[in-house]
């Protein structure tokens, strides 16, 4: 059997969901934590076109970036599937998941501007999570239907990631009177056991996230 | 039932032009609705809701948007016809890696080639160049990204082409000169009807480039 390796870096978003995907369809993996100030040779050999986590490497042949190493697992491993069977479904499935890369950005520039840039960038994340409550979400239970799927996963750092975040940069986005059904969805994600058993620690993600936040204020004051 | 196609497009777009190259690929009947981008029409903003773009796939009256899923998605259901994507997984996230790289890096990249001037379009130029030249390092000696036949990577590459001629008047330098391997390529792509067919003429694509540059400002 090949062996499976995932190379990637605390507490990036788009390394938990190579790790949900795996732990979805109980594939064994061996986990090798990078550093980015001081990247491996492994990582510059394997990723040399960006350098960056997350990368698979399956039998030794590499992988890189997050939603084409989904679509690999999903194709590699295809128990416990993460895409429905209808061509029309998958093409919704996929048309989520890459608004959710598209748009990340703006929920980049909510974190990382102070002042009215950060006012701006706020209403423009309201008005996206606005679109994923009511366009994507729907009344469905998960992105994906009755099960978890790829768009969840894509979305994962809405229920892991954005709550530290939050309370980091001192604004709240998703408000439980206007986002019920997202509210509703992160409890259910965080349920399911391969998600529940894999989430960055709350505490430990807020400490960073007000570390980089406090780095991000004094640079826009200079 | 007889499978009705429409397809939303513009036409000097190169995403547009990777669903019209991928139709003609599998054979298939379309009709073609050019969009005046200026004033959208009701059926585009209904069926693509959240983006407003083009190109947009009416498939017995459903929606499919983003024109790199499309393609996935036109390969899907006409699977049986010239298959864009190879069938191995290894290879197919090879394949995804550099559409997604394309996406990524070159739109900005050759719209900032004609859009800024100065040391900023120098920079622009200079990483357009670059990014050819990896794409290049990729083609390797294949005839095609896809190897023997077109593939998902010739298919989201090739629409860019007919804008070369843009850029380089535009920019002042000579895409040709610097990446060699992507011209041969570009002319074996042309060689297949479902390309040759499809690529607006670049004179044509300069004049909507030039009608633009006006309304920004910029002649």
């Amino acid at each position: 059997m090949e062996q499976t390796k995932l190379l990637g870096a605390w507490p990036s978003p788009f390394c938990y969901r190579v790790i949900w995907a795996l732990e979805l369809k109980e594939v064994d993996y061996e986990y090798l934590e990078e550093n980015l100030q001081n990247k491996s040779d492994l990582l510059l050999r394997y990723n040399p076109v960006h350098k960056q986590v997350p990368v698979l490497l399956h039998g030794g042949k590499p992988i890189a970036e997050s939603t084409v190493i989904l679509e690999y697992i999903e194709e590699t491993w295809p128990q416990n599937p993460l895409l429905p069977n209808d061509p029309y479904e998958r093409a919704l499935a996929r048309f989520w998941t890459k608004f959710a890369e598209d748009k990340s950005h703006t929920f980049f520039a909510y974190f990382h501007t102070v002042g009215e840039e950060q006012a701006k960038a706020t209403e423009e994340a309201k008005e996206l999570l606005k679109i994923l409550e009511e366009q994507s979400l729907g009344e469905k239970k998960f992105f994906g239907g009755d099960k978890i799927g790829l768009t969840d996963i894509a979305f994962g750092w809405i229920a892991g990631w954005l709550g530290a975040m939050e309370e980091a940069v001192g604004v709240k986005l998703l408000e439980q009177e206007i986002f019920p059904g997202l509210q509703t969805w992160i409890q259910n994600f965080k349920e399911v056991p391969a998600i529940k058993a894999n989430l960055p620690d709350h505490s430990e993600l807020l400490a960073y996230f007000r570390s980089l936040r406090n780095i991000f204020i004094a640079s826009a004051k200079i | 039932m007889a499978e009705e196609l429409i397809l939303l497009d513009f036409w000097p777009s190169m995403f547009g032009i990777r669903v019209r190259i991928a139709l003609a690929e599998k054979g298939l009947k379309y009709e073609y609705r050019d969009e005046d981008l200026k004033n959208k029409s009701p059926l585009l903003l209904q069926m693509n809701p959240v983006h407003k773009k083009i190109p947009v796939l009416i498939h017995n009256g459903k929606p499919i948007c983003e024109s790199a899923i499309i393609v996935e998605y036109i390969d899907e259901v006409w699977h049986d016809k010239s298959p864009l994507l190879p069938s191995d997984p290894y290879q197919r996230s090879q394949a995804r890696f550099w559409v997604d790289f394309i996406d990524k890096k070159l739109y900005d990249t050759g719209r900032r080639t004609w859009t800024t001037t100065g040391e900023e379009q120098e920079t622009a130029m200079k990483e357009f160049i670059e990014i050819l030249k990896l794409l290049e390092e990729q083609l390797g000696d294949k005839a095609f990204f896809g190897g023997d036949t077109l593939g998902i990577v010739d298919v989201s590459l090739i629409g860019y082409t007919c804008w070369f001629y843009s850029y380089e008047t535009l920019g002042n330098f000579n895409i040709g000169a610097e990446c060699p391997k992507i011209i041969g390529w570009a002319e074996r792509c042309s060689n297949n009807e479902s390309v040759s067919k499809t690529l607006p003429d670049s004179k044509k694509v300069f004049g909507f480039v030039q009608e633009l540059r006006k309304k920004f400002g910029l002649e």
